[in-house]
């Protein structure tokens, strides 16, 4: 009995494991709204998705790669990489980890607007992004 | 005791192969380079590009591209990391690099280069430039299914699975084998 127990407990704990690739949207954004941000405006977002910033005499946007139909697959704009559906209702694995939307956010947000984005922008973003 | 003693030599030499790239009727041959994997390498650069052997490119080079700066903008690309990460991957590819290697191709590059050049891209190393000069430009840079000689494995079928670069490995795409 003891044994069986234990074995329960230790399946439970691989099938949590397992299934922890739940969306962090929700938790980065009360994260950052705990360090000012407001609400946040999805719309808002949408605009700054669309919004070209002219690097080295070229428009870049995030949907320059990203497209804008968020449920289909992009490519960079330079190297041609194809970049899976950025929608996590499509690709069930987008904002599974913290620390990738960080780092993608802080080497996206440099290369096309040149300087990080605020957690204001970060915020609106990530929910333009949730809807998808 | 004998049987201790062959026992004892037979692990050695099963040991040895399985280090080895490949094998020679059981004599291990390092003769690529050394397929080395790491997962925080993996996960960080494969994201976007095959993530490159350590021993194609000589320590000191592989620090100047895992400096902080120069990830900023990694060859127009950021490819900023968190400092741990930068930190512990530099750490791996620096161990790793074709300076103390006994792979034959770590070794042909790091003779090729000259003392005080510091390459940043493995296709600028004499090496790898001299090995691929008879290559027709059209099948690399004009062939829509290869595009440019960074694409290791567009060409090398046996690159990413065991660090082999041999001419009878190749395949170049939307073309066919190659040889020279």
């Amino acid at each position: 009995m003891r044994l069986n127990q234990f074995i329960i407990v230790c399946l439970c704990c691989l099938f949590m494991a397992n299934t922890a690739s739940a969306n962090v949207i929700p938790e980065m954004v009360e994260g950052f709204q705990a360090q000012g941000a407001s609400v946040g405006d999805a719309d808002a977002g949408e605009a700054l998705w669309k919004k070209k910033f002219m690097v080295e005499g070229k428009a870049r946007s995030c949907q320059s790669c990203h497209t804008l139909d968020l449920t289909k697959a992009g490519s960079h704009i330079r190297t041609g990489k194809i970049i899976e559906p950025m929608a996590p209702s499509v690709t069930l694995t987008r904002f599974s980890e913290v620390k990738k939307v960080h780092k993608w956010f802080r080497r996206n947000c440099k290369w096309v607007l040149s300087r990080e984005c605020s957690i204001q922008e970060k915020v609106d973003i990530l929910l333009f992004l949730q809807k998808q | 005791m004998t049987r201790f003693i062959l026992v004892l030599i037979m692990s050695v030499f099963i040991a040895q192969n399985v280090y080895a790239a490949d094998n020679f009727l059981g004599v291990p041959r390092f003769k690529g380079v050394e397929p080395i994997k790491n997962a925080l390498y993996q996960a960080n650069c494969a994201e976007c590009h095959f993530a490159y052997f350590p021993g194609l490119l000589p320590a000191r080079s592989w620090r100047d591209l895992m400096a902080p700066k120069s990830l900023e903008n990694h060859f127009g690309d950021n490819a900023e990391l968190d400092e741990m990460d930068r930190r512990m991957i530099t750490n791996f590819l620096v161990n790793n690099a074709a300076d103390d290697s006994h792979y034959k191709r770590s070794i042909k590059i790091r003779r090729s280069i000259a003392d005080g050049d510091v390459p940043v891209r493995i296709t600028k190393v004499p090496y790898i430039k001299r090995k691929h000069s008879e290559i027709p430009d059209r099948l690399i840079r004009g062939n829509p299914k290869v595009r440019s000689l960074s694409y290791c494995l567009n060409c090398h079928t046996q690159a990413a699975s065991k660090g082999v670069f041999d001419d009878d490995t190749v395949f170049i795409k939307g073309y066919g084998e190659w040889d020279d």
